[in-house]
């Protein structure tokens, strides 16, 4: 009975997602107090029943109940107890049900510690939220519901969870990455009821930051474990590879990224509001989009989609109302949206409107390189595809503009600098980069790249100018001296960001760079010799088989020595599953700040001898740490107190707003 | 004019160019950067020419594989069952990869009518066929039940 429990318990948290989606709202237009406090316990009231349904599903995976369809088609009895749980978002309906439940949670937070918002504000902002849990919870309960029952032929045995999920990197990659774009629908629900009342202002913008900066946050994190995933479990080496999936994540970071910085503008300046907003609402539609690509079969090929089309066809009218509404009110609204700020093109306004543009065109570029093969297909003109030297060809150019951006930005003034306070100090800075940007390749062994001076130039440039912003904000002038108790939580959020990019950056120019790979025959008794110098010898020592939990590897031993000194033995393995007798890779890794070493076998040739790939990966480790940074810093900036003065934020408010005067658009 | 409403149609002017020049560098490298599909029969009637940047797939001819003793060179034949394509490469096949199976290679024709692929992909799961495959194998009526 459990399923059935927990698909009921599904239809309750839909009741009460409705009731949130129209009460409060309607208490808001008429001024009703009462009707607008209903918002809190019915957010309260959609966690609590989409949890018990999750959990719900989640115990029909532990008990192995092949009855339930899902399971029977994602799980097996073979399967470890945590592979078993995570299965659980190894498949369509259950990650659908997992977006719900992580939806419902933020809609609980918003409740929860909103509670200096406005009672109005606060009741159009979880209405929002309702209305979007409304259309997620009908998606799954119309089109993928996960609870459905296969009666009276209940299977012995389950399918399976695809072998490449069973990784420790898929149990914490979707709910991660879930959390970031489910969270971009707190910053658009934001923006929409400021839209609705006209009252777009700095403390909208205050309100909104955090929010923004967690599911960033979680985002950044999200694409770094994916990419890192990817990297040890398909067996290829790569970390990022331009993959449509991988885009559909990455277009909201980029459009998630601008809004972030025009936030900081709109709260500090009160300008660039109508962008903010337009900016919001973009980037939730690419968490929609997103899903759509994802979800709908619409990746494989567009006949696929138009053959099932219901689950992609929901989405797409979903995707469609959300930015037919969104930009309906958008048009309605934000003529009547004044900034009455100057600034002059030496701002700091003016240079993070350049940086937003610079995101905003990159993130065109991936949608249009993601979007093109699909277009072209649906319009019967052949099939395309478009590989990563289109995303590099203009990536690369993009972001050195972006980078060299960043490194200004923090140091002008809001309104207007002079030359002489903008570049006078950085002149020395960016001198001082250029020559260790110049030297360092040299230090480096293997020939000197230019590209890799001007990528630690610019990674250089970025740290240094972070931290000299952070000089700035803590140099007291009439006492000449650092005072250490102005550092506030932000400053360290933005160091910590930028730093990260930084490090990123540097990850990618240098494994570009230095990296090699080989692909050889290799038996018994074989070596060869990696790295730049060649100075890793790898030797074929061993190899057998091994039968674990739920698969047979074949592995082979290989010693790994450096100037005759053995380090470490690396196992890759070749797996068969033995419930779908899938073939899967596991690749040896050993790791280290300034390289990894990684040895994957390709096919068994004969009866000795194997394919063997080998990688010498240079710094590769730095683009995840780096990303690491970057989601740290989302979450330290909001730590800064000022997100917690309660009452300042209320006294920015106008009179209108104690909810009677406003209607909507 | 309105000293604010100069700065903010200067910004949208800039805004413009930037947009502009964008899209320009942006199809420039879409066109260098795609890579269109053709099955055997589309390369063996000569639509294809040498040294264009492709891909190309279709079944696995059963017993047409060829593996180099002493390194990774492969040779197989991937048919579509109207016509047949020689593909030569040199590097670890995917898991996935088998005879009987769909198969997509990118890579180019050479001189002598034969495919060089730089790439081969089998997806990973044995009940998937690749779409282009599917119907590239509809369109020229043969399909892999047809030669037993």
């Amino acid at each position: 009975m459990i399923p059935e429990y927990s698909h009921f318990s599904l239809v309750l948290a839909l009741c009460l997602s409705v009731l949130l989606a129209v009460l409060p709202l309607y208490g808001a237009l008429r001024g009703d107090r009462q009707l607008m406090l209903t918002a809190r316990s019915l957010a309260t009231g959609q966690f609590v029943f989409a949890l018990v349904s999750f959990i719900g599903l989640t115990w029909s995976f532990a008990v192995d109940d092949f009855s339930v369809i899902t399971v029977a088609q994602n799980s097996n009895s073979l399967l470890p107890m945590h592979f078993k749980l995570s299965a659980v978002w190894g498949n369509h309906e259950g990650s659908i049900l997992l977006w719900i439940l992580i939806h419902a949670s933020w809609t609980l937070a918003v409740a929860m510690f909103s509670r200096q918002l406005p009672v109005d504000i606060l009741a159009r902002v979880l209405s929002i939220m309702g209305m979007i849990g409304v259309g997620f919870i009908l998606f799954s309960l119309l089109t993928s519901n996960p609870f459905e029952r296969l009666f009276p032929n209940v299977p012995q045995d389950g399918n399976d969870l695809n072998p490449l999920l069973q990784d420790i990197g898929l149990i914490i990659h979707p709910p991660l990455l879930y959390i970031g774009y489910v969270g971009f629908s707190v910053a658009f629900a934001f923006a929409i009821a400021a839209l609705s009342t006209g009252q777009l202002d700095s403390a909208w913008a205050r309100w909104t930051r955090p929010w923004t900066n967690v599911a960033w946050s979680f985002l950044t994190l999200g694409i770094a474990l994916g990419s890192w995933w990817a990297y040890y479990e398909l067996g290829w080496g790569g970390w990022w590879f331009w993959d449509p999936v991988e885009n559909a994540s990455f277009m909201p970071w980029l459009a998630g990224t601008a809004l972030i910085h025009s936030l900081a503008v709109t709260e500090k300046r009160g300008v660039f509001k109508g962008w903010t907003v337009l900016l919001a609402i973009t980037t939730f539609s690419l968490s929609l989009l997103g899903t759509f690509l994802v979800r709908s079969g619409v990746l494989t090929s567009v006949h696929a989609f138009a053959s099932d089309p219901e689950r992609g066809f929901f989405i797409l009218m979903f995707l469609c109302a959300v930015i037919g509404g969104s930009l309906t009110l958008y048009a309605l609204r934000v003529p009547t949206v004044k900034s009455q700020v100057r600034f002059s093109y030496l701002s700091r306004e003016f240079l993070l409107l350049l940086n937003n543009v610079v995101l905003v065109v990159a993130m065109l570029t991936v949608l249009l390189g993601t979007l093109f093969p699909l277009l072209m297909d649906a319009l019967g003109q052949g099939r395309y595809s478009v590989g990563p030297p289109y995303f590099n060809t203009l990536f690369v150019p993009l972001m050195a503009l972006l980078f060299a951006l960043m490194g200004l930005g923090p140091r002008a003034r809001w309104k207007s600098s002079t030359k002489q306070q903008l570049f006078k100090p950085l002149l020395s800075a960016a001198v001082a980069c250029t020559v260790v940007a110049l030297l360092s390749p040299f230090m480096l062994p293997g020939e000197y790249h230019l590209a890799v001076a001007l990528g630690i130039l610019l990674s250089a440039w970025i740290t240094v100018t972070a931290f000299m912003h952070l000089h700035t904000a803590i140099y007291s002038k009439s006492e000449s001296r650092l005072k250490l108790q102005r550092i506030r939580a932000s400053h360290i959020g933005m160091l910590l960001g930028h730093v990260g990019l930084a490090i990123t950056a540097l990850g990618v120019v240098l494994t570009s760079h230095y990296s090699s790979e080989q692909d050889l025959r290799m038996q018994l008794g074989d070596s060869v010799t990696t790295g730049v110098n060649g100075q890793y010898t790898i030797s074929y020592v061993n190899d057998g088989e091994e039968r674990v939990d739920n698969y047979l590897a074949q592995y082979v031993l290989f010693e790994l020595s450096k100037d005759g000194k053995v380090l470490n033995t690396l196992r890759p393995e070749k797996r068969r599953y033995l419930a779908q007798q899938n073939v899967m890779t596991e690749a040896a890794i050993d790791a280290g700040l300034s390289r990894d070493v990684y040895v994957a076998l390709g096919e068994k040739l004969d009866a000795d001898a194997w394919a063997v790939r080998v990688h010498y990966k240079a710094f590769v480790r730095l683009i995840w740490l780096g990303a690491l940074l970057m989601g740290a810093g989302g979450i330290v900036a909001v730590l800064d107190k000022r997100y917690r003065r309660v009452r300042s934020a209320r006294s920015a408010m106008s009179p209108t707003f104690d909810g009677t005067a406003q209607s909507a658009g | 004019m309105h000293p604010q409403r100069k700065q903010r149609l200067q910004i949208i002017v800039f805004v413009l160019i930037a947009v502009a020049i964008a899209a320009g560098l942006l199809l420039y490298a879409l066109r260098e950067n795609i890579n269109l599909f053709y099955p055997p029969a589309d390369i063996a009637a000569g639509k294809v020419a040498v040294g264009q940047q492709i891909r190309a797939g279709g079944m696995v001819r059963e017993g047409s594989v060829e593996r180099s003793e002493q390194n990774l060179q492969v040779r197989f034949v991937v048919t579509d069952y109207a016509a047949d394509l020689v593909v030569n490469y040199d590097g670890i096949l995917p898991d996935m990869f088998a005879e009987n199976a769909g198969v997509v290679v990118a890579g180019k024709l050479t001189e002598n009518g034969e495919f060089e692929a730089s790439e081969v992909l089998a997806k990973h799961d044995e009940n998937y066929m690749p779409p282009e495959v599917a119907e590239a194998l509809e369109q020229s009526g043969g399909s892999s039940e047809a030669e037993y």
